[in-house]
Protein backbone atom coordinates (compact mmCIF):
# COMPACT_ATOMS: atom_id res chain seq x y z
CA UNK A 1 0.00 0.00 0.00
CA UNK A 2 1.55 3.12 -0.90
CA UNK A 3 0.72 6.02 0.06
CA UNK A 4 0.33 7.89 -3.48
CA UNK A 5 -2.65 7.31 -5.13
CA UNK A 6 -2.78 4.76 -7.81
CA UNK A 7 -4.02 5.34 -10.97
CA UNK A 8 -7.25 4.71 -11.75
CA UNK A 9 -7.80 1.52 -14.22
CA UNK A 10 -10.98 3.27 -15.86
CA UNK A 11 -8.84 6.24 -17.82
CA UNK A 12 -9.47 4.04 -20.87
CA UNK A 13 -12.80 4.33 -20.89
CA UNK A 14 -12.98 8.17 -19.65
CA UNK A 15 -10.79 9.10 -22.98
CA UNK A 16 -13.43 7.32 -25.41
CA UNK A 17 -14.62 10.66 -27.29
CA UNK A 18 -18.41 10.91 -26.20
CA UNK A 19 -20.46 12.91 -28.34
CA UNK A 20 -24.10 13.51 -28.68
CA UNK A 21 -24.84 11.88 -32.19
CA UNK A 22 -28.12 14.22 -32.37
CA UNK A 23 -25.79 17.41 -32.45
CA UNK A 24 -22.93 15.63 -34.39
CA UNK A 25 -26.07 14.37 -37.28
CA UNK A 26 -28.28 17.48 -36.79
CA UNK A 27 -31.23 15.81 -36.60
CA UNK A 28 -33.77 17.81 -34.77
CA UNK A 29 -37.09 15.52 -34.19
CA UNK A 30 -37.30 12.31 -32.43
CA UNK A 31 -39.50 9.93 -33.94
CA UNK A 32 -41.88 7.88 -31.33
CA UNK A 33 -43.23 5.65 -34.40
CA UNK A 34 -39.68 4.03 -35.12
CA UNK A 35 -39.26 1.64 -32.15
CA UNK A 36 -36.03 0.29 -34.12
CA UNK A 37 -34.48 3.47 -33.79
CA UNK A 38 -35.74 3.95 -30.01
CA UNK A 39 -34.34 0.72 -29.01
CA UNK A 40 -30.86 2.61 -28.65
CA UNK A 41 -31.82 4.47 -26.10
CA UNK A 42 -33.71 1.88 -24.04
CA UNK A 43 -32.23 -1.04 -21.97
CA UNK A 44 -32.71 -4.84 -22.29
CA UNK A 45 -35.54 -4.78 -19.57
CA UNK A 46 -36.97 -1.65 -21.74
CA UNK A 47 -35.88 1.08 -18.83
CA UNK A 48 -34.38 4.01 -20.72
CA UNK A 49 -30.35 4.20 -20.56
CA UNK A 50 -28.81 7.20 -18.80
CA UNK A 51 -27.16 10.41 -20.38
CA UNK A 52 -24.06 9.08 -19.33
CA UNK A 53 -24.11 5.91 -21.13
CA UNK A 54 -25.50 7.36 -24.50
CA UNK A 55 -23.75 10.32 -24.82
CA UNK A 56 -26.25 12.74 -25.25
CA UNK A 57 -26.45 16.05 -24.29
CA UNK A 58 -29.73 16.91 -21.94
CA UNK A 59 -31.95 18.66 -24.51
CA UNK A 60 -32.09 15.64 -26.91
CA UNK A 61 -32.32 12.90 -24.06
CA UNK A 62 -35.39 15.34 -23.02
CA UNK A 63 -36.79 14.76 -26.12
CA UNK A 64 -35.39 11.31 -26.20
CA UNK A 65 -37.28 10.21 -23.04
CA UNK A 66 -40.72 11.98 -24.44
CA UNK A 67 -40.83 9.75 -27.52
CA UNK A 68 -40.03 6.61 -25.67
CA UNK A 69 -42.82 7.47 -23.25
CA UNK A 70 -44.59 8.00 -26.29
CA UNK A 71 -44.37 5.15 -28.00
CA UNK A 72 -44.74 2.93 -24.55
CA UNK A 73 -48.43 4.66 -24.64
CA UNK A 74 -49.25 3.08 -28.09
CA UNK A 75 -47.69 -0.46 -27.45
CA UNK A 76 -44.42 0.04 -29.73
CA UNK A 77 -42.12 -0.39 -26.81
CA UNK A 78 -42.65 -2.24 -23.23
CA UNK A 79 -42.84 -0.49 -20.35
CA UNK A 80 -41.11 -3.56 -18.47
CA UNK A 81 -40.03 -6.93 -20.19
CA UNK A 82 -36.88 -8.72 -19.95
CA UNK A 83 -35.38 -9.31 -22.79
CA UNK A 84 -35.88 -6.76 -25.14
CA UNK A 85 -33.08 -6.97 -27.74
CA UNK B 1 -57.54 31.08 -35.44
CA UNK B 2 -54.17 29.76 -36.97
CA UNK B 3 -54.09 26.25 -38.11
CA UNK B 4 -51.84 23.54 -36.86
CA UNK B 5 -50.43 20.42 -37.77
CA UNK B 6 -51.69 17.42 -35.63
CA UNK B 7 -50.92 14.01 -36.03
CA UNK B 8 -52.54 11.07 -34.55
CA UNK B 9 -51.80 7.22 -33.93
CA UNK B 10 -54.99 5.30 -33.09
CA UNK B 11 -54.99 1.32 -32.34
CA UNK B 12 -58.60 -0.42 -33.54
CA UNK B 13 -59.56 -3.70 -32.08
CA UNK B 14 -58.20 -6.97 -33.93
CA UNK B 15 -61.71 -8.57 -33.83
CA UNK B 16 -62.73 -5.77 -36.78
CA UNK B 17 -63.21 -7.24 -40.27
CA UNK B 18 -61.87 -4.62 -42.71
CA UNK B 19 -64.50 -3.10 -43.95
CA UNK B 20 -65.29 -1.91 -40.37
CA UNK B 21 -61.90 -0.90 -39.82
CA UNK B 22 -62.61 1.44 -42.95
CA UNK B 23 -65.29 2.61 -42.12
CA UNK B 24 -64.49 3.80 -38.51
CA UNK B 25 -61.55 5.42 -39.98
CA UNK B 26 -63.62 7.43 -42.42
CA UNK B 27 -66.03 8.10 -39.36
CA UNK B 28 -62.89 10.01 -37.63
CA UNK B 29 -61.79 11.83 -41.24
CA UNK B 30 -65.75 12.89 -41.82
CA UNK B 31 -65.13 14.51 -37.92
CA UNK B 32 -62.18 16.12 -38.92
CA UNK B 33 -63.25 18.04 -41.81
CA UNK B 34 -66.98 18.57 -40.31
CA UNK B 35 -64.85 21.01 -38.05
CA UNK B 36 -62.74 22.48 -40.24
CA UNK B 37 -59.50 20.29 -40.70
CA UNK B 38 -57.27 20.06 -43.47
CA UNK B 39 -56.36 15.96 -43.80
CA UNK B 40 -53.00 15.96 -45.41
CA UNK B 41 -52.13 12.18 -45.05
CA UNK B 42 -53.20 9.09 -43.79
CA UNK B 43 -51.76 5.55 -42.74
CA UNK B 44 -52.72 2.31 -42.31
CA UNK B 45 -49.89 0.41 -40.41
CA UNK B 46 -52.46 -2.89 -40.52
CA UNK B 47 -52.30 -5.28 -38.17
CA UNK B 48 -49.43 -5.20 -35.90
CA UNK B 49 -48.27 -6.98 -32.80
CA UNK B 50 -48.66 -4.75 -29.43
CA UNK B 51 -45.88 -4.67 -26.74
CA UNK B 52 -48.28 -5.74 -23.62
CA UNK B 53 -51.66 -6.76 -24.46
CA UNK B 54 -54.43 -3.97 -24.10
CA UNK B 55 -58.11 -5.03 -23.34
CA UNK B 56 -56.18 -8.50 -23.18
CA UNK B 57 -55.66 -8.16 -26.75
CA UNK B 58 -51.99 -9.25 -28.30
CA UNK B 59 -52.65 -7.11 -31.72
CA UNK B 60 -54.22 -4.58 -33.23
CA UNK B 61 -54.90 -2.35 -36.08
CA UNK B 62 -52.82 0.85 -36.29
CA UNK B 63 -53.90 4.14 -38.37
CA UNK B 64 -52.30 7.29 -38.28
CA UNK B 65 -54.01 10.55 -39.71
CA UNK B 66 -51.73 13.64 -40.50
CA UNK B 67 -53.59 16.77 -40.73
CA UNK B 68 -54.28 20.66 -40.24
CA UNK B 69 -56.69 21.64 -37.52
CA UNK B 70 -57.78 24.61 -35.69
CA UNK B 71 -56.80 23.68 -31.94
CA UNK B 72 -60.04 24.08 -30.52
CA UNK B 73 -61.38 21.02 -32.53
CA UNK B 74 -59.26 18.54 -31.32
CA UNK B 75 -61.17 18.16 -28.05
CA UNK B 76 -63.69 17.23 -30.19
CA UNK B 77 -61.86 14.56 -31.73
CA UNK B 78 -60.77 13.13 -28.53
CA UNK B 79 -64.05 12.54 -27.40
CA UNK B 80 -65.60 10.79 -30.37
CA UNK B 81 -62.44 8.89 -29.74
CA UNK B 82 -63.16 8.03 -25.98
CA UNK B 83 -66.59 7.61 -26.93
CA UNK B 84 -65.70 4.58 -29.70
CA UNK B 85 -65.51 1.27 -28.29
CA UNK B 86 -63.61 -0.68 -31.43
CA UNK B 87 -60.49 2.37 -30.69
CA UNK B 88 -58.19 0.85 -27.40
CA UNK B 89 -55.58 3.88 -27.56
CA UNK B 90 -55.51 6.80 -29.38
CA UNK B 91 -52.31 9.63 -29.33
CA UNK B 92 -52.47 13.02 -30.63
CA UNK B 93 -49.49 14.62 -30.79
CA UNK B 94 -49.20 18.53 -31.95
CA UNK B 95 -46.20 18.83 -34.60
CA UNK B 96 -43.87 21.94 -34.29
CA UNK B 97 -41.44 22.77 -37.41
CA UNK B 98 -38.76 20.24 -37.16
CA UNK B 99 -41.71 17.89 -36.67
CA UNK B 100 -43.50 18.66 -40.28
CA UNK B 101 -40.58 18.50 -41.73
CA UNK B 102 -39.78 15.09 -40.92
CA UNK B 103 -43.24 13.62 -41.48
CA UNK B 104 -42.52 15.30 -45.12
CA UNK B 105 -39.74 13.30 -45.50
CA UNK B 106 -41.30 10.11 -44.09
CA UNK B 107 -44.04 9.97 -46.23
CA UNK B 108 -41.59 10.50 -48.95
CA UNK B 109 -39.08 8.02 -48.37
CA UNK B 110 -40.65 5.78 -46.11
CA UNK B 111 -39.73 4.75 -42.11
CA UNK B 112 -36.58 5.52 -41.58
CA UNK B 113 -35.88 8.26 -43.55
CA UNK B 114 -34.13 10.20 -41.33
CA UNK B 115 -31.72 8.79 -39.88
CA UNK B 116 -30.43 7.41 -42.93
CA UNK B 117 -28.56 10.74 -44.29
CA UNK B 118 -25.99 10.73 -41.59
CA UNK B 119 -23.38 11.54 -44.21
CA UNK B 120 -25.49 14.50 -45.53
CA UNK B 121 -24.18 16.43 -42.49
CA UNK B 122 -26.30 19.09 -40.91
CA UNK B 123 -30.14 19.41 -42.00
CA UNK B 124 -32.10 22.36 -41.48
Amino acid sequence: MSLINEPIHSSRHENRKKYCRFKKSGIKYIDYKDPEFLLKFVNEQGKLLPRRLTGTSLKYQRKVSVAVKRARHIALLPYVTDSLK
Amino acid sequence: MELKNYETVFILTPVLSEDQMKDTVKKFKKILTDSGAEIVSEENWGLKKLAYPIQNKKTGFYNLLEFKADPQSIKNLEIEFRRDETVMRFLTVALDKYATAYAEKRRKNGMGSMYKSKKEGAKK
